[in-house]
């Protein structure tokens, strides 16, 4: 029997260390600019998600006698040519640019990038060569060209698609605007996917002669186990890192394509579309605040999502450690 | 070397074989007649039908791409659906050209303003300049062109009404000066921020040191020894900066009403005016490779110790 004290000093050794997560997800938090970064994000993705709670007008209530008014106590960001509450316009403007992140990145940087960078780097060999090269073909050229072609040619397939859908379903689905949603994050899911596959592969390709690796493989664990458990959590850390890196590029796309009158239709709201609408000198000449505030959120949610990059890099990144 | 050109020439063809392809075949199965979108919703059918049969639309689209493929090795790019009786290398031509002027003027603004920027910055690293460049750099990297270009309509415009904001008048035209600001602003701001990073990396090497101990003026070192190994990141930021390059200008043309590739290329997008399309991209898509090609390529200037197509184990 052990004296009292040395069994305790035993007991606290045994404390598992943090994990690399707890620690990088610590190291974020004591962040001045990490914190406040992710405070603006969530704020505004929140009001965005939950929009028609937190927004006092519908985003398509038009006030003919209100149209064109500057900012005032019952419409803080003015009234657009219809009347229609800004504020309550760019809100439903965060909620598309929410939607269009979420689905882009999961879909293309996650779900394709992922998979296809662990099947890569695992597999190596044929397999490797076959991802590796489409990817680098589609990374060839400024893919901004092949979205605006892949989004005008499939939205009315996809329409139409959707309208069988709809037949079978019983209710409403293309005048919700989910059509322009889907074709739009799926154009940029497309060419998203190729950054993510290859830092995972790279990843990969360290990770797998761990002996963990060995070691799962000789209890007969499953490719897939190996993959998704033993592979995948040590390679999450750079991953994160992308994502968040790549949050603004995403946004910023589907700004871009609204503004040219090729990703969200209107009536929905965008903030591209606003910019589009106010787009010109005429409008800056004698109402300024219709561009300037869409522009605004614009360029605080970019700069957000830049500086919260840089500090997600700061904490996940071991090296900057 | 020669084979290293070569070897990457070779991936030139097959690229713009697939996306030619794509952007082809996307375009004949795509909503929209190519015919229907010619003549208008009330044509009679039976010059639609020989329309198609004379223009080929008729044909297998493998034989009918071998054909605009073998068309496109003449320098014929067809002719545009929208604009009739013009050819696209015609309509391309001089639009191109306007694009390319406001692009060079935009690259040469950054390079000129971002890389003294960086180097003035890394040397006198920590005083208030620096402190105030980082800034610049950081706010200047994430502020949209779409705040910009209002920003700098309303200052230069509407409060000083010095400079004019609407039109085109080639590369020596005060018209030019806006768009060029609005599109370098990136630029300079991407560009200061990488000179600035790997100046402060290089001027900590010890051959800058031995290079100053060997007696050399200060200018000679910075010219020779320092600013020569800091530009090989900023090299290929800018070989990567063309496609961005070509994001800003969608929408610095709109805003700005330059008559250039981008709205010409919207334009033919609602109007599905594939031949044009298809020619913007492959010209697109050839200069991006090549511009990529070309900064490979001074990197063995740059630094003579990088071999090109050799392996990358060092």
């Amino acid at each position: 029997m052990l004296p009292e004290q040395a069994q305790q000093a035993l007991e606290t050794r045994q404390t598992t260390s943090p994990s690399y997560w707890a620690i990088s997800i610590r190291r974020l938090l004591r962040k001045k600019i990490g914190v406040g970064c992710l405070t603006v994000i969530v704020i505004m993705y929140g009001s965005g998600i939950f929009a028609p709670l937190v927004t006092p007008y519908g985003y398509n209530d038009q006030d003919l006698s209100m149209a064109k008014q500057g900012p005032s106590v019952g419409h803080p960001f003015g009234t657009d040519r219809l009347g229609r509450d800004s504020l309550t316009r760019i809100i439903y403007g965060l909620r598309t640019t929410v939607i269009i992140t979420v689905i882009t990145l999961v879909t293309g940087s996650l779900a394709l990038g992922i998979t296809l960078g662990l099947l890569a780097g695992y597999f190596g060999k044929f397999v490797d060569t076959l991802i590796m090269r489409v990817g680098e073909v589609s990374s060839a050229f400024p893919e901004i060209f092949l979205v605006l072609i892949i989004i005008s040619t499939m939205k009315a397939p996809m329409t139409r698609w959707a309208r069988s859908v709809e037949d079978i379903v019983g209710f409403e689905i293309v005048s919700l605007g989910v059509v322009d949603y889907l074709v739009l994050a799926l154009a940029l899911a497309i060419f998203s996917w190729f950054g993510m596959a290859r830092l995972v592969r790279g990843q990969v390709l360290q990770a797998r002669e761990n002996q963990y690796v060995e070691a799962a493989r000789a209890i007969g664990a499953s490719t897939p186990r190996i993959l998704w458990r033993h592979l995948l959590p040590n390679v999450m850390g750079p991953v994160i890192v992308t994502v968040s890196a790549g949050l603004a590029g995403v946004a910023g796309s589907e700004v871009l394509l609204s503004f040219l009158g090729i990703g969200i239709q209107p009536p929905t709201p965008s903030l591209g579309l606003m910019i589009f609408e106010n787009g010109s000198i005429s409008v800056l000449r004698s109402d300024p605040h219709l561009l300037l505030f869409p522009v605004l959120t614009l360029s605080l949610l970019l700069f957000t999502f830049n500086l919260l990059g840089d500090a997600v890099n700061d904490a996940f990144n071991p090296r900057a450690r | 070397m020669g084979r290293y050109i070569l070897s990457r020439m070779a991936w030139l063809p097959v690229i713009l074989l697939i996306v030619s392809f794509i952007t082809f075949a996307l375009g004949r199965f795509g909503p929209g007649d190519p015919v229907e979108v010619l003549m208008g919703q009330y044509a009679d059918p039976e010059v639609v039908e020989r329309i198609r049969e004379q223009r080929g639309f008729n044909d297998n689209i493998f034989v009918q791409y071998g054909r605009y493929v073998k068309n496109i090795t003449r320098g014929d790019f067809g002719e545009s659906f929208k604009y009739r009786g013009r050819t696209v290398s015609e309509l391309l031509r001089k639009k191109m050209w306007v694009s390319a002027q406001l692009n060079i003027a935009a690259l040469f603004l950054s390079v000129s303003v971002g890389v003294p920027l960086g180097l003035f910055s890394a040397l006198k690293q920590g005083t208030a300049w620096d402190t105030g460049t980082v800034a610049f750099t950081l706010l200047g990297q994430s502020i949209p062109v779409f705040l910009t270009a209002p920003l700098v309509l309303i200052i230069f415009a509407l409060k000083l009404d010095i400079l004019p904001t609407h039109g085109w008048g080639g590369l020596f035209d005060t018209r030019v000066i806006l768009p060029a600001l609005v599109m370098g602003v990136p630029g300079i701001a991407i560009i200061t921020r990488l000179t600035r990073a790997s100046t402060m990396e290089v001027i900590s090497q010890d051959y800058i040191r031995t290079a100053r101990a060997k007696g050399l003026s200060e200018m000679t070192v910075q010219r020779r020894h320092v600013l020569r190994n800091a530009m090989i990141p900023v090299v290929t930021m800018l070989g990567f900066s063309l496609a961005g390059i070509a994001f800003t200008s969608f929408i610095v043309e709109r805003f700005f009403g330059i008559p250039g590739i981008g709205n010409l290329f919207i334009e033919s997008i609602f109007a599905r005016d594939f031949p044009i399309i298809n020619a913007v991209i492959i010209i697109g898509t050839t200069m991006f490779v090549l511009a990529n090609l070309i900064v490979d390529l001074i990197y063995p200037w740059l630094d003579p110790r990088i071999r090109l197509g050799g392996s990358y184990a060092a």
